[in-house]
């Protein structure tokens, strides 16, 4: 069997994936609240209504999933949590943050997987004989349609006896700042690849001469050089400029993930093997120390 | 508080372009910069932080070869009061569980209350802490941004999730927290530092000594078959120039875009 724990909408994502990997094999989406989610799975298991706290769904889970089966989660803050500790309590394999699948032979999964920051991939097989918890990368596969009549199977009363070690509290909003990149044309990001905090005046000289607003990744916010609603990413904000400038920074997906609209975007690194040159329109290899005093130059120059 | 903080040493991504050798059995290993991981980093700077409000040792533990002591050491000039190396041909080849399994034997050889991992390491997993928990049978919590006392047995901490938003979560110990980047500012270690602790005692264990004889190859149910560079579409358009020209060009491209105001 294999089942899906619904915690988004990467839910449907992960039908696709459950397809691909197992054409036409039964699958159950399990979940707190995904009533609504009939149309694309054989059968649909409530758990009720709760917080969904992993150190309580996990002791859950593992009293109902069948050992054997197949689990899909994301590959998000949710399936990080939950995930590593019920491939172990199950006695499954565990193959975090999958981006592709090559088919399966005998009780061998094949895998694609990124590593060093998706700046090489690699091919992994996997001994599935006694089940798996497979961890996907949003994104990767399309949503499903909806092809399916699914059962509604209550499972609420799983939950009762259950004594979490670790309890929800409360959820705190990430603070609003004085800019708001999200409503931004045009943005000119700065990563890791600027070096030191000296050196941030040149992008900022750039932006000022551009009339764009600055945005940045994660290591820039975590020095404290910027402030968190500048970054970008999947635990930033997420953008939708029409044009946006990568300059010093990797392409890491936990980036990539906050830029939608798929705008031009022009990226600027010194490793001409960067990933950000794959998911770029427009690609410069070059150190930014020596090119953007040129380039902000010349941008004045042109006004 | 005991706190068992682990820590791998890592080819710097920030200053390698790491590529894959020519038979694809291994990244190119020659001229790699190797560092702590940084989430590591950040795990220490965090335990040290904690001993110093509320006393306690802090220990690491790294799995590897000779190389990681460097790393060990570095992270005792950094404040852990003693550190470990773990290092055996036997647990090469290790999957994500077999990793845990081993780091599992460390941790029993005290009485911790507390064990700290990065949130993820060079593979992109953030698999060991998770997995470590469930072996120990400790609650766990990832990507933890935010660690106060809430009582003696309870840690009241907050987990990043999408948008950085944060969930509060009270969380009994022992437990098991992956630590995300951005929590503190880990301290500076210089030169002096790390001599300083040049002529401590760094105790070196293998499996014989863990008693793990199912880690490595051999146990792992995940193995990494080859290392490859997709053939990915047609990427960006690269272009081609003098500095001079280079920026002529992006300008071009950005006037036509109406980026430049
Ligand atoms: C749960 C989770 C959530 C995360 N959320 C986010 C997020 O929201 N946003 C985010 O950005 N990251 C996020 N991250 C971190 C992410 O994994 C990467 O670590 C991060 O994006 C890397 O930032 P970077 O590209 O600036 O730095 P690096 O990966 O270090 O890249 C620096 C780049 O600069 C280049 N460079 C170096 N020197 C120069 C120079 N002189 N001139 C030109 N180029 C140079 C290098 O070649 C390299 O490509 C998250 C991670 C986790 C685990
Ligand atoms: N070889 C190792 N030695 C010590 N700790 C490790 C090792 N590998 C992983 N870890 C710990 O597990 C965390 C997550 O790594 P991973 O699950 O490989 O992404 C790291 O940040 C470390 O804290």
């Amino acid at each position: 069997m294999i089942f899906i724990y619904a915690s988004d909408d990467t839910a449907l994502e992960l039908a696709t994936a459950a397809e691909t990997l197992f054409p036409g094999e039964k699958r159950i989406a399990i979940g707190t609240k995904c009533n609504e989610l009939l149309a694309y799975f054989d059968e649909v298991w409530s758990l009720g209504e709760f917080y969904p706290n992993a150190e309580l769904l996990r002791p859950l889970l593992t009293a109902i999933v069948p050992s054997g089966s197949i689990v899909l989660l994301p590959h998000n803050t949710f399936g990080l949590d939950l995930g590593p500790g019920l491939s172990v309590k199950l006695g499954a394999a565990y193959v975090p943050d999958v981006v592709g699948f090559d088919g399966i032979e005998g009780a061998t999964l094949k895998a694609v997987r990124q590593e060093y920051a998706g700046q090489v991939s690699a091919h992994v097989h996997c001994d599935i004989s006694r089940g798996a918890v497979i961890t996907i990368r949003s994104g990767i596969f399309r949503a499903a349609e909806p092809s399916k009549t699914g059962q509604l199977i209550d499972h609420s009363a799983a939950v009762a006896g259950i004594t979490p070690r670790r309890r929800f509290v409360e959820l705190i909003q990430a603070e609003s700042g004085d800019v708001d990149i999200t409503k931004e044309e045009v943005l000119v990001s700065v990563g890791r690849g600027i070096g030191d905090k000296e050196n941030l005046a040149l992008v900022e000289e750039l932006s000022e001469a551009m009339g764009a607003a600055l945005a940045c990744s994660r290591p820039i916010v975590d020095a404290k050089w910027l402030d968190k609603p500048r970054q970008v990413g999947t635990s930033g904000q997420t953008v939708k400029p029409k044009v946006y400038l990568a300059l010093g920074i990797s392409g890491s997906f936990q980036h990539l993930g906050g830029i939608k609209g798929n705008p031009f975007l022009l990226a600027v690194n010194k490793n001409p093997k960067a990933p950000i040159f794959q998911a770029a329109s427009v690609g410069v290899v070059a150190d930014l120390v020596e090119f953007l005093p040129v380039l902000t130059e010349k941008v004045r120059a042109a006004k | 508080m005991e706190i068992l903080v682990c820590v791998k040493r890592v080819p710097d991504s920030a200053e390698n372009e790491i590529s894959v050798s020519s038979d694809g059995r291994d990244i190119k290993r020659e001229d790699l910069v190797y560092s702590v991981n940084e989430w590591d980093n950040y795990a220490v700077e965090e335990a040290i932080q904690i001993v110093e409000r509320e006393g306690g040792n802090v220990t690491v533990v790294s799995i590897g070869d000779a190389g990681a002591e460097e790393i060990v050491r570095r992270e005792m000039a950094m404040g852990a009061n003693q550190g470990v190396l773990i290092t055996d041909p036997a647990f090469e080849g290790s999957d994500g569980l077999g990793t845990a399994k081993v780091l599992k034997a460390a941790a029993n050889r005290a009485k911790y209350d507390l064990i700290l991992t990065g949130a993820q390491a060079d593979d992109g997993a953030g698999q060991v802490g998770g997995m470590l928990a469930a072996l120990l049978d400790w609650p766990y919590a990832s990507l933890v941004n935010r660690i106060e006392r809430k009582d003696d047995a309870t840690l009241r901490i907050g987990r990043e999730i999408e948008g950085g938003n944060q969930e509060i979560n009270d969380i009994d110990t022992p437990c098991v927290l992956s630590i995300q980047t951005g929590i503190n500012e880990p301290r500076y270690v210089g030169i002096r530092g790390i001599r300083k602790v040049a002529s401590l005692e760094v105790p070196v264990l293998d499996s014989a000594a863990l008693g793990v004889n199912d880690a490595g190859a051999a146990a792992a149910k995940v193995r990494r078959v080859d290392y490859f560079v997709p053939e990915l579409g047609a990427g960006a358009e690269m272009l081609e120039g003098s500095t001079e020209e280079l920026a002529d060009k992006v300008v071009g491209l950005l006037k036509a875009k109406g980026a430049i105001k």
